[in-house]
């Protein structure tokens, strides 16, 4: 996994909410048997006017000069709702974004999110609205920094940097780019004396290995 | 002995028996009893696992199927409407050989929809933790699993580790007082249900549905409800397992048998949220009166009753809100102040993982059979059963030729139209009265315009040509 620290970048406001992983990435989209090829389908229903030949939709903000390449997505309540598809996320990332900053966000996304280095952080609505009018007046200057060792959000001197909250657990993971099954692999003793007490109580559980 | 007891709810009851460790205060290594895949995520899940050398931890408590791409066309093969369907296809079967697991291969008996053929053959037991890289998993709920969707990461985690590192969701509990209508079925109060509660309404919260009108509820209505807890983006939605659960799970293939049955029985019956147990949550939803809801919107939160009015931009309480109605009218193409009878429909839609059981497609022929009517001209129809079993079922009672002479299309089971499929799609702009479970944009296809139902909803639509409920019982 992609270690996450600090991030300093142009960020884009989609404000709706319930953006769901359908619009982040369609089926349709999800080509091959792997996690890479998906940027193109990034929000393609909206980002092109005619999703087969491509044709961009220039009123989108995704394909607004302004905001090119935009690395930090402000988004609605709910972000990432909807089917389970990981593929939102790898998509997400493989356009460049590193964080989403929305009011909440569904919790299968917000789990594919961590496992893959891309930060959610979940701000107050007013927070995100203040964040996106700082940044609309020039979003090619206006970079907002995100720095987890700290967790705060910082805008520019004059405004104090917004605190955020993640769990430790999670942000110890996003800071060392951990593996998770690796360090899981490390409990596979008391996984095994689990299953031989639990036998005990539920044998019913366990099928024989045909 | 103490007399102190904890009062526990059922999710408590659900989790704590099987939490290996304590990672920190609100996260745990769970067990997972279960895992199920399928072509769609979970060769991406067992590709990678195979690529960094890893095995599959109990490849007997690990199973798969084809359902999301597979086309559903009779005598149909590993070739799919979508030009790249087959790799997926491919890649599955070869992965599965590779670890060991058993696959429900397209031309198995028993393949269908992960979700419907999991409680079918008794691999979702009550009691049971399961896993699946698909967020409708929650749908085991209904029989008292544990149950949940995941990424593609998290189901290489499990197929590794028999665990997942979990975040404890709160608990929340849905009572619903009073009993359904008469034709009105466990798809109206979910939809009801998530338009009381908003799409984000369960965020954070393992939900437990429970009442009178649940307990009266037949095991695949339970299914049905608890398969859009997702759409509440809660954890999970769970019903706690009775006599009716206990009995629907006897004699099912991976069920126990003998005097692990009786084992089994006896734990499940402690599986109830105790007398006094504390919820974080509580929402009473009175449903005396229910009507049979249609979505208008593009988020399953926006329903109405079939003859209600869709709502003006204007009558919305926000600014906010106006825009996003503003919005989604313009996308499906409705007016606010119109009736969804106003809008004829081109597609009709039986199927997927919320109403493909043999209950729904029953409920759809008595309609056809009781009044003898069949598909209004120029719409296409399709009637998906979600498993093997379900559509020789249907078959033995000759459902196939009550569908099939009133117009609908009898194909093979897979998910199919709930999100286009194999690739196959209604066309753009199309109006679909649908049993599926999200309306999103362009999830039927580019520019589909998805009203969800009940399938009595959509028979009845499907039928009159428009947007209608069952006006003849």
């Amino acid at each position: 996994m992609t270690p996450f620290t600090r991030h300093v970048g142009v960020a884009v406001p989609l404000l709706r909410d319930n953006i769901d992983t359908d619009a982040i990435i369609p089926s349709r989209e999800m080509r091959t048997v792997s996690r890479t090829g998906l940027a193109d389908g990034l929000f393609a229903p909206w980002r092109y006017t005619d999703v087969e030949a491509r044709t961009p939709d220039h009123s989108f903000v995704l394909n607004l000069e302004v905001f090119a390449g935009a690395s930090i997505l402000l988004a609605g309540q709910n972000f990432g709702c909807g089917s389970s598809r990981e593929h939102a996320v790898w998509a997400l990332m493989e356009r460049g974004f590193r964080v989403v900053i929305a009011p909440s966000f569904a919790t299968i996304f917000h789990n594919n999110a961590l496992r893959n280095g891309l930060l959610t952080v979940s701000l107050d609505e007013h927070l995100i609205q203040g964040i996106r009018e700082w940044v609309e007046v020039n979003p090619q200057h206006r970079l907002v920094e995100v720095d987890l060792e700290k967790c705060v959000l910082i805008t520019d001197s004059t405004h104090a940097p917004i605190p955020f909250v993640i769990d430790s657990l999670s942000r110890k993971m996003l800071l060392e780019g951990l593996d998770e099954i690796g360090l899981t692999e490390q409990s596979l003793g008391s996984i095994a004396a689990f299953e031989e007490s639990d036998r005990k109580r539920r044998s019913w559980v366990y099928l024989s290995d045909a | 002995m103490g007399s102190f007891i904890v009062a526990k709810t059922l999710f408590d009851k659900l989790w704590e028996e099987h939490e290996v460790e304590t990672l920190s205060e609100r996260e745990s290594l769970l067990y997972i009893d279960r895992i199920f895949l399928h072509e769609r995520t979970g060769s991406v899940a067992l590709n990678s696992l195979l690529e960094r050398g890893r095995e599959v931890r109990r490849r007997e408590h690990t199973f798969c199927t084809m359902d999301h791409i597979v086309d559903t066309f009779p005598g149909r093969g590993d070739t799919t409407l979508m030009p790249s369907g087959k790799d997926f296809i491919l890649a599955t079967r070869s992965a599965a050989r590779e670890t060991g697991i058993r696959l429900f291969d397209i031309q198995d008996p028993d393949q269908g929809i992960v979700h419907v053929i999991s409680p079918e053959l008794g691999i979702a037991l009550p009691g049971l933790s399961l896993i699946c890289p698909d967020s409708h998993t929650c749908t085991l709920g209904g029989l008292g699993a544990l149950a949940w969707g995941v990424g593609s990461t998290e189901a290489e985690h499990a197929l590794a580790t028999s665990t997942l590192r979990v975040t404890r969701p709160d608990t929340m509990q849905v009572l619903f007082e009073g009993s359904l209508p008469a034709g009105v079925t466990a798809k109206d109060l979910i939809l009801h249900t998530i338009r009381e509660l908003s799409a984000a309404g369960g965020a954070g919260y393992a939900i437990e549905f429970s009442g009178r009108a649940i307990e009266a509820l037949p095991i695949e209505a339970r299914l049905t409800l608890c398969n859009m807890a997702t759409e509440l983006s809660a954890f999970t939605g769970v019903i706690a397992p009775d006599p009716v659960a206990i009995d629907y799970c006897k004699g099912r293939q991976f069920a126990p048998s003998g005097s692990s049955w009786d084992q089994a029985v006896a734990h499940w019956r402690s599986l109830s949220t105790d007398e006094g147990a504390r919820f974080d949550c509580h929402r009473r939803l009175s449903i005396d009166g229910l009507k049979p809801q249609l979505s208008w919107g593009t988020s399953p939160q926006y329903c109405i009753a079939w003859d209600d009015k869709v709502p003006l931009a204007g009558d919305a309480l926000t600014e906010a809100d106006a825009s996003v109605w503003r919005r989604m009218q313009d996308y499906m193409g409705l007016t606010g102040g119109s009736r969804l009878a106003d809008y004829p429909i081109d597609a009709a839609f039986i199927g997927s993982c919320t109403n493909s059981r043999l209950s729904d497609l029953q409920l759809a022929a008595d309609y056809l059979l009781r009044t003898g009517h069949r598909v209004a001209r120029g719409v296409k129809a399709l009637c998906v059963p979600g498993s093997g079993r379900v559509k020789r079922e249907a078959e033995a009672r000759g459902l196939h030729e009550v569908f099939q002479s009133a117009g609908f299309e009898w194909r093979e089971p897979g998910c199919s139209m709930c999100f286009f499929a194999g690739g196959e799609s209604f066309g753009n702009r199309a109006r679909i009265a649908s049993t599926t479970n999200r309306n999103f944009e362009g999830r039927q296809g580019i520019g589909s315009r998805t009203h969800l139902a009940s399938p009595l909803t959509v028979v009845a639509s499907a039928c009159a040509g428009y947007l209608t409920a069952d006006t003849t019982a």
